[in-house]
């Protein structure tokens, strides 16, 4: 079983990024469930969202503890909180940042789904929207396909612009 | 149909598909998203139903009985508060003999105010007369609620039935769901005592010491029959869809010297725990109790038994620990765990068999056993 937590601030989408991995997974034949943080949801306030991706049905309802994975689509909660709490050795880290960062003892990956999300105009109410290139990352660190995520981002939204920013992501990601 | 959806959506969708004439329901978290989808679909022309928006519980409970004994189908959802609102109004639709199905989205009651997943909700609606059913996956929801139809309106049956799914845990978490080509799995209903102006007759009138305990006895020879509805209904849906259920889920229990009995998702975890379990050599199994009413029959003998309550009676004990100890007369070990949806993980349920005392009970988190 592959364990992610999604690090982000309400209103931002990080509940629907780990729906949209979620539905990913699905397209690429596996098992996923996907969870905000069981409680009351504010808007801004920092808030996790957990996915579960595993080859068979998915039997555990208890909290991620230990994820394999941390995603940080703002790093503006790093100031508060610990992102790396709990993250298996080795783990993998994905940031949503133009400056690349290092953790001892895990591999962490970035890149700027911010500017991305501006570069192809995907801005909602003055925000840019980071839940749907945010796949496009994930896929070129091979936590789904990126056919999968495409596949996704369609089934939930007709905008394609969607669709451009994830594969912007891809792209700069794999470059 | 393979699709991403939360419980809350998947148990809106199965109602979507069993069409009922008339749904009443008030909001409440965390089952709220049932009654706004539901609602958008009514909006939407997506369903034809009739949605009645009242202003409380009762009230819509209230609601349904009036369009029940008309003689269509009838839904409602509602959670904890909600539900203890209603609670007047569910004994009177389960006496009508009235067929009406419902979410209910298992909560902790206030104080303190609590939202998270807890059964004692659903539990003191136990002696009402409604059929219960707790589910532990969003596909078992949706599926629970395309077989409550038809069980409540067999006419061996008419009794309502309540299928309960874990606040949060199962109403907010996604999960792959299959939806189905319904054809005629559940058959038009057919209520024999519906209103008929042609045929006017009394309803709720007064019923004297001579005949109130044959109207209390018919509802138990119902329930009592509703097991045979409920093998048969399950049995066709696993035919014609490939997926089987029953009055209990045994994971490995047959070998098994230790059981784990609990409701809900705290069942589904309790399946890790017997695989971590039975690496360490122990021969634990997991029965996860699926009807709660009719109860089902349990075959215990020779094991151990540990029950974990999301639940409590004061003063007396876990209330599905009970159940089985009175039904069974065995002795058991009862853990009270994941109360106001404190978090319980598959480690913890694997310590509970672990360290069990066969005769006490354990209050998770408390440390004290009692």
């Amino acid at each position: 079983m592959f364990e992610i937590r999604i690090h982000s601030r309400g209103g931002q989408g990080g509940v629907t990024a780990a729906r949209l991995l979620a539905m990913a997974a699905l397209h690429d034949g596996k098992y996923a469930t996907a969870c905000p943080f069981y409680g009351a949801e504010r808007r801004g306030a920092p808030i996790v969202s957990f996915v579960r991706i595993d080859d068979k049905p998915i039997k555990v309802y208890s909290q991620i503890r230990q994820p394999d994975m941390v995603v940080v689509l703002d790093t503006s909660v790093m100031d508060t909180v610990d992102v790396l709490h709990g993250l298996k050795k080795g783990g993998r880290i994905f940031i949503n940042s133009a400056g690349k960062r290092e953790f001892t003892g895990f591999e962490c990956r970035n890149v700027d789904l911010t500017g991305i999300a501006l570069r192809e105009n995907l801005v909602v109410s003055g925000s840019p929207i980071l839940n749907t290139p945010v796949l496009g990352a994930l896929a070129s660190m091979g936590i789904i396909t990126a056919e999968s995520g495409k596949k996704a981002i369609r089934e939930m939204f007709s905008d394609e612009r969607n669709v451009k920013a994830a594969d912007a992501a891809y792209k700069e990601m794999s470059a | 149909m393979k699709k991403i959806a939360t419980g809350n959506k998947a148990v809106a969708e199965a109602v979507k598909q069993a069409n009922p004439g008339v749904v009443a329901a008030y909001p409440i978290t965390p089952q709220t998203e049932i009654v706004e989808q539901i609602a958008e679909f009514v909006s939407g022309g997506l369903m034809p139903s009739r949605y009645i928006a009242v202003e409380s519980e009762h009230s819509a409970m209230a609601a349904c009985i009036g369009a029940s004994i008309t003689g269509v189908r009838t839904f409602t959802a509602t959670s904890s508060h909600g539900l203890l609102y209603m609670h007047e109004m569910t004994n009177w639709a389960a006496g009508a003999r009235l067929p009406i199905v419902m979410a209910n989205v298992n909560r902790s009651l206030g104080p303190g105010w609590n939202i998270w997943a807890e059964h004692t909700d659903a539990l003191q609606e136990r002696d009402t007369g409604w059929l219960q059913v707790y589910v532990s996956t969003v596909q078992e929801a949706y599926d629970a609620i395309l077989m409550a139809f038809r069980i409540a309106e067999n006419n061996n049956v008419l009794l309502p039935v309540m299928v309960n799914l874990d606040g949060f845990l199962l109403s907010h978490i996604m999960q792959p769901v299959d939806t189905v080509e319904l054809g005629d799995f559940i058959p038009a209903i057919h209520l024999p005592h519906a209103i008929d102006p042609k045929h006017p007759a009394g309803y709720g009138t007064l019923t004297g010491p001579d005949q109130q305990f044959k109207f209390r006895w018919d509802i138990e020879r119902s329930m009592r029959d509703s097991v045979k509805v409920i093998e048969e209904t399950e049995k066709d849906f696993a035919k014609r869809f490939n997926r089987k259920y029953g009055f209990t889920e045994d994971y490995l229990c047959e070998d098994a010297d230790v059981i784990v009995i609990a409701l809900g998702t705290l069942g589904k975890e309790a399946e890790v725990a017997v695989d971590i379990l039975r690496k360490e050599g122990i021969k634990a199994g997991s029965m996860r109790i699926r009807w709660l009413r009719p109860f089902p029959k349990l075959n215990l003998k020779g094991k151990d038994v540990v029950v974990i309550d999301r639940d409590y009676s004061f003063g007396f004990g876990g209330i599905v620990a009970s159940e089985i100890k009175a039904k069974t007369g065995i002795s058991l070990y009862s853990v009270i765990a994941g109360i106001g949806g404190q978090e319980v993980t598959y480690d913890d349920i694997a310590g509970f068999v672990r360290t069990r005392r066969i005769g006490e009970e354990l209050w998770f988190g408390v440390n004290a056993h009692v």
